[in-house]
C-alpha cells in the first residue's frame, strides 16, 4: 500500500517536472534545456517573495509563476528568436542559459537549509493507513488538474488550437493567421510557468539547491524520452512507469537508485523502442 | 616625351591559386608556396616550440588546451555528419576510467592502458550510443547529456572504480616531456588527420549525411554504419584525451564525467566557428588559456564559458576562423602592370 | 530473357492514419520496359515511388524486385540492389560542388562491387557523367556549389546522382516539373536512350505529351486505386481514366505521330 500511495505521488511530481517541457516542445518544437533552471528560479523567486518581500504564500504563489512565464517570454525574445528553426542551436542556447542560470545562482550562494519554503498545509491525513502530509497531497491535486486544465485548453480554446496547429504544421498555421514567434514565445513562457507551478508545490517537500534544477531537468527529459517526445499520454505514461520504478528502488534497494531508475529507463526504452513508448516512430523515421 | 607611368594594380593570392574549388591548387611560385603553408605550419610550430621555453604552470594550461582542444576536434567530426553531441565528458570520462582501471587492477603499462582505453573507450561509446544515432538530432544531445550522469550516478551507487574516491596513485608518466610531447603531438596528428579525413570520399559521405540523410540512403549508403563509425572515431579521439589526463593527474575521478567536459569544447567549437576543424582547435587554443586566467573566479567560471557560448552562438555565428579566413583570403599583393 | 520479370509489385497498400494513400496496386514490369505512371495531383504516385524504394513502409502488399522479396527493406538496401530513384523536390548536397554530389553514390557498396574494386578515379567518373547530362566539362558548371546553380540543373544532377548507381530500375519522380521546354528536350533523349539499352525505367509525370513519347506503357491511379492499365492510346481512351483524371470532354494528347 504505501508503494502504491507514494509511488503514485512521485509519478506526479515526475509529470509536474515533465509538462512544462512537454508543452514547449510538443507546441513550438523548442527543446527548452533551461527547464530545470527555470524551476529553481521558481523557487527563487517565491523564497525571496516571502522572505524579503515579506508576502503571503497566497500572493507570492500567483506571482511566482507571471514572474517565471515572463522570464520564458524574454527567452525566446532575447535569445531563441535568433537562432529559431536551427534545432541544435536552439537547444545549445536554452542549455547554456540554464547552465549559466544554476551556476550564478549556486556562485551566489542559493543553498543550505536556510533556503527552504513553508508546507502550504501541515497536517497530515492517513490513507489506507498509509500518512500522508498535505504538502503530497497538494502536489497530487495540483498534478491532476494541472494535467486536466491543460487537455481542456488544448482542445478547447483559441489559443489552444492554435498551439495545435502549430505543432502539427507549421506552414499552413502560418497561412491561417497563426503568428508564429508569438505562439512560439506564448508557449515558452506557459513552459516556464509550468515550471514554477511544480516548484512552487514541490519544493517545499525538501530544500532548495540549484543543482536540483540538473536533476528536475534529467528527469523531464527522462519522461519526454521514455514517453515519446510529442505525446502527452505517453508523458504521462512515463510519468508512472519511472516514479513506481523509482519509489520501489529507493524503499528496497537504496535512496542512491532513485536517480539511475530514470537514466537506466532511457536506456533501456532506446534500445527496445527508440521513439518512445507512445512516440510516432513513423514521424521520426521520416525525418530522422 | 612623358615620363613612363608605372602602373599596378592588386593581385590576390588566393585567386591564382584556387584553380576552379578549393581543393585543386595550381601553386606557381615559392610566394605561393609560402601563402598556402604558412597559416598551417607557423601555428603548429609555435604550439611544438612553446614548451620548450615556457615552464610550470603555462605548460600545464598548454597540455589543457590541446585536451579540450581533443575534445573539441571529437565534437566537430561528430558535428559534421548531424550528431550533435552534449556529452564529450561521456567519451572522455570513459577513456579516463578505463586507462584507470586498466593501471590500477590489472597493473598494465602506460602503453598499453592509453591505446586500449583510446580503442576500447571508442568501441563502448558507440556501442552505447548506437541505438540513438537512428532519432532526430535532439534526442541524441539528451541521450549524450544523461549518460554521463548516469555512469557517474552508477559509480557513486555502486561504490565500483573507486566510488566517490576515484581511483588514486595510478602511473605517471616516464618523464616530463613524454607528458607535454604526447598530447600535443596526437592534438597536431588529429586535427590534420581529421581534416584530411573530412576532404576524402569517405568523409564527404559524412558531411551529405548531415546535409540530407535521405539522399544519401537512396544512393545506397548505409548511414547508420557510417554514423556508428564516425560516433567510433570520434569517441576514440576524446578516450585518448580521457586516458591521457588519467596518466597525467595519476588520478581518474568523477570529475572526468563533470558538465566541464561538455561544455567546453562546446563553447570552443562555437567560438572558433563551427563547421571546420581548425575553428574548433583555434577555438580551445583561445578558449582554455582566457579559462584560466578567470581561475581566480571559482564557481562563476561556469556561468562565464555559458554566457560565452550563447554570445558565440547568437553573435559570431561564422566564429573567428572562418573570419580570419577570409581575411587572410583577401590578402593581396602589389604587381606592376606591364 | 526479354521476358524476364524485373518488379512485381502485388497488393501494395498504405494507409496514412485511416486515409488510404495507395490501395491495392498490383503491377509487373519486364526487363527493359518504360512504364508512365499518370494521375492527379494526391493520387498517391510520389507515395508508390516511396512504397518501391523503402522510404515508406507498406501496410500491406508485396513488392518483389529480381526475384527477392524487398517489401519493407531499408532504402539503401534497396538502393543496393539497384533500384535508383529522383526525388520530385531535388534532395541535393547543396554545400558541395555538384560534382560532388555523384560522389556519395560512387562510394556505395554496389558501384563497389560493380566496378570491382577497380573503379579509378571517382571525381573522373563523376564528371563523366555529368558531361552526359549536359554539365559541360570545360565550363565551370560541374565545379560550381550545387545550391548555386539553377532549377533545370538541380533535377539533372538528380537524375545524375541516381544513374552513378548504375541502377536496374530507374524511377524518375516528376522529372520534368519546373523544367523549361528546352531543357526537357535535353534530358528527354538520354532517358530514352539508356531505356533502349536496357535500363528499365518508371517515370511519374505531369507532362503527358512528352511521357507518351518515350513509354510503352501507362498506369493511371486515382486516390490510390489503379484505374487503368495500357499503351498511352489505351489509356487515354478510357472513359474511366477520362473522367477521374482530365474531366469529361477534355481534348488528348495522343501519343506520338506514326
Amino acid at each position: 500500500m504505501w508503494l502504491i500511495v507514494y509511488g503514485i505521488i512521485s509519478s506526479v511530481i515526475l509529470a509536474l517536472y515533465a509538462v512544462g517541457f512537454s508543452l514547449t516542445y510538443g507546441v513550438s518544437g523548442l527543446p527548452n534545456f533551461a527547464h530545470g533552471a527555470l524551476y529553481i528560479l521558481g523557487g527563487y523567486a517565491i523564497w525571496n517573495l516571502m522572505n524579503v518581500a515579506g508576502l503571503s504564500i497566497i500572493a507570492a504563489a500567483p506571482l511566482t509563476v507571471i514572474t517565471c512565464g515572463l522570464l520564458g517570454f524574454g527567452l525566446y525574445w532575447g535569445l531563441l528568436l535568433r537562432v529559431r528553426g536551427i534545432p541544435l542551436s536552439e537547444l545549445v542556447v536554452t542549455f547554456a542559459a540554464g547552465v549559466a542560470i544554476l551556476e550564478l545562482l549556486t556562485w551566489s550562494g542559493f543553498y543550505g537549509i536556510r533556503y527552504s519554503l513553508p508546507v502550504f498545509w501541515e497536517e497530515s491525513i492517513e490513507i489506507f493507513s498509509v500518512v500522508i502530509d498535505g504538502q503530497r497531497i497538494l502536489v497530487l491535486a495540483t498534478g491532476v488538474a494541472l494535467v486536466i486544465l491543460l487537455h481542456l485548453f488544448v482542445r478547447h480554446t483559441r489559443t489552444g488550437l492554435a498551439f495545435r496547429g502549430l505543432a502539427q504544421n507549421e506552414r499552413t498555421a502560418l497561412s491561417v493567421g497563426i503568428e508564429a514567434d508569438w505562439i512560439g514565445s506564448l508557449s515558452v513562457a506557459m513552459g516556464s510557468g509550468l515550471a514554477a507551478v511544480a516548484a512552487v508545490v514541490v519544493l517545499p517537500l525538501g530544500m532548495m539547491e540549484a543543482t536540483i534544477g540538473y536533476e528536475v531537468l534529467i528527469y523531464a527529459l527522462a519522461v519526454a524520452i521514455v514517453g515519446g517526445l510529442e505525446s502527452t499520454t505517453g508523458m504521462v505514461l512515463a510519468s508512472f512507469i519511472i516514479g513506481f520504478a523509482q519509489t520501489a528502488a529507493a524503499r528496497y534497494i537504496g535512496p542512491k537508485w532513485m536517480i539511475i531508475v530514470p537514466l537506466a529507463a532511457i536506456v533501456l526504452v532506446l534500445v527496445v523502442r527508440p521513439s518512445g513508448l507512445l512516440g510516432k516512430f513513423k514521424e521520426l523515421e521520416e525525418r530522422v | 616625351m612623358q615620363e613612363a607611368e608605372v602602373k599596378v594594380r592588386k593581385r590576390r593570392l588566393e585567386r591564382a591559386i584556387k584553380a576552379r574549388t578549393d581543393t585543386v591548387f595550381v601553386i606557381a611560385s615559392p610566394g605561393d608556396i609560402l601563402y598556402v603553408l604558412a597559416p598551417r605550419v607557423v601555428p603548429m610550430a609555435i604550439l611544438l616550440l612553446l614548451p620548450l621555453f615556457v615552464g610550470g604552470y603555462h605548460s600545464k594550461v598548454i597540455v589543457h588546451a590541446c585536451v579540450v582542444g581533443l575534445l573539441a576536434l571529437s565534437w566537430e567530426l561528430l558535428a559534421s555528419c548531424g550528431l550533435f553531441s552534449l556529452g564529450q565528458s561521456l567519451f572522455f570520462g570513459v577513456g579516463a576510467y578505463m586507462a584507470g582501471a586498466m593501471d590500477k587492477y590489472l597493473h598494465l603499462p602506460i602503453w598499453v592502458t592509453i591505446p586500449v582505453a583510446t580503442l576500447g573507450g571508442g568501441a563502448l561509446c558507440a556501442l552505447l550510443l548506437a541505438p540513438v544515432v537512428r532519432l532526430r538530432g535532439v534526442y541524441f544531445a539528451m541521450v549524450t547529456l544523461m549518460l554521463p550522469i548516469l555512469f557517474k550516478q552508477i559509480i557513486e551507487a555502486w561504490g565500483i572504480l573507486g566510488g566517490t574516491h576515484g581511483l588514486s596513485g595510478l602511473t605517471a608518466f616516464p618523464n616530463e616531456w613524454l607528458d607535454k610531447y604526447l598530447i600535443i603531438v596526437a592534438f597536431i596528428t588529429v586535427l590534420f588527420g581529421l581534416r584530411s579525413l573530412i576532404t576524402s570520399d569517405y568523409g564527404l559521405v559524412l558531411k551529405a549525411i548531415a546535409d540530407d540523410d535521405r539522399a544519401v540512403m537512396s544512393a545506397g549508403i548505409n548511414i547508420y554504419s557510417r554514423k556508428v563509425q564516425a560516433l567510433f572515431i570520434a569517441a576514440s579521439v576524446a578516450s585518448f584525451a580521457g586516458a591521457f589526463i588519467t596518466h597525467h593527474y595519476q588520478f581518474a575521478g568523477f570529475s572526468v564525467f563533470a558538465l566541464d567536459w561538455a561544455i567546453l569544447p562546446l563553447a570552443a567549437a562555437a567560438v572558433g566557428g563551427t563547421g571546420s576543424f581548425a575553428g574548433a582547435a583555434l577555438g580551445s587554443m583561445i578558449l582554455v588559456p582566457l579559462s584560466e586566467a578567470l581561475r581566480a573566479m571559482g564557481g562563476l567560471r561556469m556561468a562565464i564559458y555559458c554566457a560565452i557560448l550563447v554570445f558565440a552562438v547568437l553573435a559570431l555565428p561564422e566564429g573567428i576562423f572562418r573570419f580570419l579566413e577570409r581575411k587572410y583570403q583577401e590578402f593581396e599583393t602589389v604587381i606592376e602592370v606591364k | 530473357m526479354s521476358a524476364e520479370t524485373l518488379l512485381k509489385v502485388e497488393g501494395l497498400g498504405k494507409s496514412f492514419g485511416g486515409v488510404m494513400a495507395v490501395s491495392n496496386v498490383d503491377f509487373e514490369l519486364k526487363r527493359g520496359d518504360f512504364l508512365g505512371v499518370i494521375g492527379p495531383n494526391g493520387a498517391g504516385k510520389t507515395t508508390l515511388v516511396n512504397l518501391i524504394t523503402g522510404f515508406v513502409k507498406p501496410s500491406r502488399g508485396k513488392v518483389i524486385f529480381n526475384g527477392k522479396d524487398i517489401t519493407g527493406r531499408k532504402p539503401y538496401d534497396i538502393a543496393n540492389m539497384g533500384v535508383a530513384r529522383t526525388f520530385q523536390m531535388v534532395r541535393l548536397f547543396h554545400n558541395m560542388p555538384a560534382y560532388k554530389n555523384l560522389i556519395i553514390p560512387l562510394c556505395s557498396q554496389r558501384v563497389r562491387k560493380l566496378r570491382g574494386g577497380k573503379y579509378g578515379e571517382r571525381d573522373d567518373v563523376a564528371i563523366d557523367l555529368l558531361d552526359d547530362m549536359g554539365f559541360e566539362r570545360t565550363s565551370n558548371v560541374p565545379y560550381k556549389t550545387a545550391g548555386s546553380l539553377p532549377h533545370g540543373y538541380l533535377k539533372r544532377l538528380d537524375l545524375a546522382r541516381a544513374l552513378a548507381l548504375r541502377p536496374d530500375l530507374l524511377i524518375l519522380d516528376e522529372l520534368f516539373s519546373g523544367m523549361s521546354m528546352a531543357e526537357v528536350a535535353g534530358v528527354l533523349p538520354i532517358i530514352e536512350k539508356l531505356n533502349t539499352q536496357g535500363l528499365t525505367t518508371i517515370m511519374i509525370e505531369h507532362r503527358l505529351r512528352e511521357l507518351f513519347r518515350v513509354v510503352d506503357r501507362v498506369m493511371v491511379l486515382n486516390f490510390g486505386v489503379k484505374i487503368a492499365e495500357g499503351s498511352p492510346d489505351q489509356v487515354m481512351d478510357s472513359d474511366e481514366v477520362k473522367k477521374a483524371y482530365l474531366g469529361v470532354d477534355v481534348e488528348i494528347p495522343r501519343g506520338k505521330p506514326a
